[in-house]
């Protein structure tokens, strides 16, 4: 009797879990599924599904539009040069929050936490002055310090509190082992955090790739990213819902393909220390 | 070489003060144990000598040289951790070249000093292995082999055997006592645990409240305890402590008893008692006993002593080991 109840709940919570998952993917499927239609298709009123003429034309239009490569690897160089960036600064930031904190410590901490909390678009008239006033608008360099900044409260954060996850007697006996600083960093702690690290890389690779709001202010045509290449195809001319789907699938592309192959580490790091 | 002198040492943390003024000599080769209750200052000593953390006050002197100053690996001393603090990431072998790695060694000069390492703590079998493939007396044993290939001027162990069960811990306590010998290095051993202090140290350093009660081998504190404190610390079961009225017959405020000098009998004796809690062990009997007016009272008799809960006994303390105190709880000339 016990059996078959736990088998019916098994059911349920099983279907209840595809609902949302699919739920949660339907809007990407259904850009996906939108690129491949003509526009008349994509505005059809009732939704054509899946039986409509389908064609790659839209891909075609889009390239030939736009230089999807150079706004992807402005995104790559954005995504990954702010992350690389953002983790120089803050794995020997958070060593020190972890294992030699001061009374001020946490504060600090709240306080990085705090410029989240405000919206960004209350910093964006000083910093646009400044990127006009140092020639960086529009530039590489620039988004990827932006992006650096905007990310760093929450690298801080991740590696701190998998920093302090780590024993401080291992990095003692480092130290009684001869090792200095900079060697138990490299030795020590860094291998140890590998899970946290890559972790804290990847959803900042993640977030940095998503990030519109700056990339689309503080850019024109050199450095847009692939946020801004989308916005493009929604303009006040009319929305090509069917190039506009295009142009998104393949902006997501390839992080959806990062997400996908990372998804067994992203999982395990942001569970790290939740479970021993 | 491996004496360490402390001189006037203090350690304060914000306003508490954990260590107020201490002076120990530690001689060369000897082993020494800091025993205490939880709390007492006991670990911080040994952290202050490895340098670990700074001393508040005072001097502390390595091989004749004021190292106080020094950071933890210039110091010559090598450190065995409660938890172990092996390098999860690394292999057996690679855990106990890593000193000799951070000290620049040639890497065949390391093979050869791992191998040798491996040899005297019967590790060779595991070098490949990661330690989260072995056992928790093969982890501590790999731990020893890090300190060991450093060839330091002295050991600290802070509490090496508390993670481990009751036999695996009687099994190392024997292994560290025979490395000691074979080693012939100095090691400053620190545990809260008195049966580890009485069977391994060459000298027993008594703490309370970041304080020495009483400096001594293990015997001269069994013997002749300095003070109420120290009394009641070495020695299991605990002394047993008598005072007003009671203790008057041996002139004295208050007067302690081992539990194995008091002798017993179905028949007659001092003290009679009703007997609480009888623990028979073939080897011994040890009988928890309630005595009206002083209280409970604990005694040992060798082999079988055939007694129940609830039936009386007649206790005969041994007047010639008897240990006297003053009303400051110092110890008074027998």
């Amino acid at each position: 009797m016990a059996r078959s109840v736990s088998t019916r709940r098994k059911v349920i919570v099983s279907v209840v879990a595809w609902a949302l998952g699919l739920l949660i993917f339907f809007p990407i499927l259904w850009t996906f599924i939108t690129s491949f239609k003509s526009e008349g298709d994509a505005v059809a009123s009732p939704p054509l599904f899946l039986f409509f003429h389908w064609t790659t034309e839209n891909y075609v239009e889009v390239q030939s539009r736009s230089d999807y490569f150079l706004h992807f690897s402005n995104s790559v160089i954005i995504a990954v040069g702010s992350t690389i960036l953002g983790l120089i600064i803050a794995v020997p930031a958070a060593w020190a929050m972890a294992f030699s904190p001061t009374k001020r410590t946490k504060d600090v901490l709240m306080w990085m936490l705090s410029t989240k909390m405000m919206p960004p678009v209350g910093a964006l008239i000083p910093i646009y002055l400044l990127f006009q006033a140092t020639g960086l608008l529009d530039s590489r360099i620039g988004l990827v310090a932006v992006m650096t900044l905007i990310n760093l409260p929450i690298i801080v954060w991740m590696l701190y509190t998998y920093f302090k996850e780590i024993p401080g007697e291992i990095l003692e006996a480092a130290r009684m082992d001869g090792a200095s600083l900079m060697k138990e960093i490299i030795y020590v702690l860094t291998p140890m955090a590998v899970p946290g690290i890559a972790s804290t890389l990847l959803l900042n690779v993640i977030l940095a790739w998503n990030e519109a709001f700056w990339t689309l202010n503080l850019t024109a045509s050199q450095a847009a990213p692939l946020t801004a290449f989308i916005a493009s195809y929604s303009s006040p001319e009319g929305l090509f819902y069917a190039k506009l789907s295009a142009a998104s699938t393949m902006a997501i592309a390839p992080i959806l393909i990062l997400g996908w192959f990372s998804q067994k580490q992203l999982v395990r790091g942001l569970t790290f220390g939740a479970v021993k | 070489m491996g004496s360490i002198t402390l001189q006037k040492v203090s350690k304060v943390f914000g306003e508490a003060k954990v260590i107020p003024s201490i002076d120990l000599e530690i001689k060369d080769g000897e082993f020494v144990v800091f025993v205490g209750p939880s709390g007492c200052g006991k670990s911080t000593l040994l952290r202050l000598i490895a340098g670990l953390e700074d001393v508040s006050g005072g001097k502390i002197i390595i091989d004749g040289k004021d190292g106080t100053s020094l950071g933890p690996s210039e110091r010559g001393l090598a450190m065995v951790f409660q938890s172990y603090a092996l390098y999860p990431h690394m292999s057996v072998r690679s855990n106990i070249a890593f000193p000799l790695k951070m000290a620049g060694m040639a890497k065949d000069e390391i093979d050869r000093k791992v191998t040798e390492a491996a040899r005297v703590l019967n590790l060779t079998d595991y070098l490949d292995r990661k330690p989260r493939m072995l056992s928790g007396g093969q982890r501590q044993r790999v731990a020893i082999g890090r300190a060991i290939v450093r060839q330091p001027s002295a050991f600290l162990f802070d509490e090496p055997l508390s993670n481990l069960d009751a036999a695996l811990r009687v099994n190392m306590r024997l292994e560290i006592s025979e490395l000691h010998q074979q080693l012939k290095t100095t090691m400053v051993y620190v545990t809260h645990d008195q049966v580890e202090a009485m069977t391994m140290a060459d000298k027993i350093v008594v703490l309370n409240r970041g304080n020495i009660e009483q400096v001594g081998s293990p015997m001269e504190l069994y013997k002749n305890p300095a003070n109420l404190f120290v009394a009641g610390f070495i020695g299991s079961p605990k002394m047993n402590f008598v005072t007003g009225v009671y203790a008057e017959p041996f002139g004295a405020p208050t007067v302690g008893v081992r539990p194995e000098h008091i002798l017993l009998s179905t028949e007659s004796g001092v003290w009679q008692g009703r007997v609480i809690v009888a623990e028979h062990l073939g080897s011994d009997t040890f009988l928890h006993v309630d005595v009206e007016g002083i209280g409970h009272i604990t005694a040992r008799g060798t082999g079988e002593f055939p007694v129940k809960a609830g039936e009386t006994v007649y206790m005969t303390p041994d007047r010639t080991r008897v240990h006297k105190f003053d009303d400051k709880g110092l110890a008074m000339a027998s």
